[in-house]
């Protein structure tokens, strides 16, 4: 059975994408048209100081950002340094769990083994008190009721499958709380 | 031809590995380092430059991430190059010609410890007919060295004290990896690592960086009391077909030494980006350098080879000794790919 991960996206589906068909010259003897050059490199992953951070946090509910300067604004997660200010995010500061979606985007075509059944949403997830969004999926909630301003907080792994991992955040859903006026998100989106 | 001059350097404290810290953290205190260091900040600055790849560490758009370090929101002029930060420094030179900047800062570094970087090195390789093979660098270079060695160019005793004195010269550099060496005789009785090389014949592998500020004519005079004048600057690279090459040579360094002015005036010190040992006699013939130069007071690439850096550390070697007024003209050299496959000459020289 052909799935959707094995087809390229240009062919996919019904001419959405599509490209005119490439003009193959004529070449004289048998055409090369494959060679196998299989590679393999193997790194261990270091992800610094405050990434080290942030994925601990994962591994016990919380999300954790940081900050430059007391004053400055809350990154995360923080891969250490201030980019407007380009100096290290030092101090630690859990933010979240809850958030607001800042915006989204409902998935009809899923690409590999981890999406959800379609059609789905995706999601920029603003957690309360960061500067910046994380990126998620919505679930809970029929797609075309999720909006700009939308009050979500995360859905975590089971117990017994949390890691150091961003994965520990398995998606997003609603909460009941009122939504958040699109202009109080301003410079977050 | 716009007066451009290097008016303040910094690079790190290298280590064969700085698993506590990712590239952007690595790489921060080096950059401000250079800005501190002659009090400015990334407001004086008109354009940014670096030189990476994502292949050492593994991690993709790390110099995207590294931007982070130099505050680059709001969007800032900025370019990167996937070669020696020397390379980058040349393009922030060209910009500074070109009348689109006065001042600049370029960077270069590796964090080579996450992978294993022999292996990785020969992705730089022809993808076809090379790098499927997966010909470690060590190995290569062993190619380069057997040619040199049977047709009478270099001894293997003449490699030993090239590495002996290098590494001795690295006890005055507070920033090398590797400081000090037994003795020649020593050296030449271990085992080879890859014959005929042996191991105090390659570079270490290190985690570093290096960063090097630009500014153009007054404002060079304003920022530094002695700045190194870019005297002349030129690269070339020879063939990408190792078999078509005679390894023992580099003519592309030849022809960049000329270009760039090497002989117009003395050199009272050279900087080389030898990783091996054998290369640095090479590029000594190529560049034509006499009995009298200083050649590698910092150690070299054998002290410490963050690849990316490792070049534009030899610049910031030189242009060092000149801002501190230790020495008038200099010679700066820099390599990318296998063996001396593309290289940079830079000439520095100090005076008004």
């Amino acid at each position: 059975m052909t799935t959707d991960a094995d087809r390229t996206i240009s062919e996919m589906p019904e001419g959405l994408w599509s490209q005119p068909q490439p003009v193959v010259p004529h070449l004289d003897g048998e055409p090369v048209q494959r060679i196998m050059v299989p590679a393999t490199m193997v790194y261990d992953y270091t992800p610094g100081t405050a990434p080290t951070e942030f994925l601990n946090g994962l591994a016990h509910k919380k999300i954790y950002g940081a900050r430059a300067t007391p004053t400055s604004e809350i990154y995360v997660p923080s891969r250490g340094m201030d980019p407007v200010l380009g100096m290290p995010t030092t101090e630690l500061v859990e933010v979240g769990p809850k958030g607001t979606i800042t915006t989204f985007c409902v998935v009809h075509i899923g690409f590999g083994d981890n999406a959800p059944p379609t059609p789905f949403v995706s999601a920029l997830v603003l957690p309360d008190g960061a500067a910046v969004s994380l990126y998620g999926t919505v679930l809970g909630i029929p797609h075309d009721e999720v909006r700009i301003g939308m009050r979500v907080q995360p859905v975590w792994a089971p117990p017994e499958e949390m890691t150091t991992s961003f994965e520990n955040i398995r998606h997003w859903e609603p909460i009941d709380e009122p939504d958040v006026r699109a202009e109080q998100l301003k410079g977050h989106m | 031809m716009r007066e451009v001059a290097i008016v303040s350097v910094a690079q790190s404290d290298h280590r064969r590995a700085v698993p506590e810290l990712n590239e952007v953290e690595m790489i921060q205190p080096v950059i401000h380092a250079a800005l501190d260091g002659i009090g400015k900040r990334i407001a004086d600055i008109d354009f940014t430059c670096s030189g990476s790849t994502d292949y050492l560490a593994g991690q993709a758009f790390s110099f995207v991430m590294t931007l982070d370090a130099v505050g680059a929101w709001p969007p800032i002029s900025e370019s990167h190059v996937e070669m020696d930060g020397a390379w980058a420094l040349y393009e922030a030179w060209l910009r500074i010609q070109a009348g689109h900047a006065d001042t600049a800062l370029v960077y270069g570094y590796s964090k080579a410890s996450p992978g294993d970087l022999p292996r990785v090195l020969s992705r730089q390789l022809d993808p076809y007919y090379y790098a499927p093979l997966w010909p470690d660098s060590v190995a290569m270079a062993g190619l380069q060295a057997r040619v040199m060695l049977d047709a009478g160019t270099i001894t293997e005793a003449e490699m030993a004290a090239i590495a002996h004195r290098s590494r001795t010269a690295a006890l005055d550099n507070p920033h090398a990896q590797i400081k000090g060496s037994p003795p020649v005789e020593e050296l030449l009785a271990a085992e080879y690592l890859s014959d005929p090389l042996h191991l105090h014949d390659c570079p270490p592998i290190s985690d570093g960086g290096c960063a090097v500020v630009l500014a153009a004519a007054e404002r060079a005079r304003e920022w530094a009391s002695n700045p190194a004048w870019i005297a002349g600057i030129d690269h070339r690279v020879d063939s990408h077909n190792f078999g078509a090459r005679d390894l023992g040579r580099a003519p592309s360094v030849a022809i960049a030494a000329e270009k760039a002015g090497v002989h117009e005036g003395p050199v009272d010190v050279a900087e080389l980006c030898a990783p091996f040992t054998h290369q640095e006699k090479i590029l000594c013939n190529e560049l034509g350098l006499g009995d009298d130069v200083t050649v590698n007071p910092s150690g070299g690439a054998l002290a410490a080879n963050p690849i990316m850096a490792a070049g534009l550390i030899r610049l910031a070697e030189v242009a060092q000794r000149i801002l501190d007024g230790d020495a008038g003209r200099g010679v700066a050299h820099a390599t990318s790919g296998h063996l001396l496959q593309q290289n940079l000459i830079c000439v520095l020289e100090g005076g008004s």
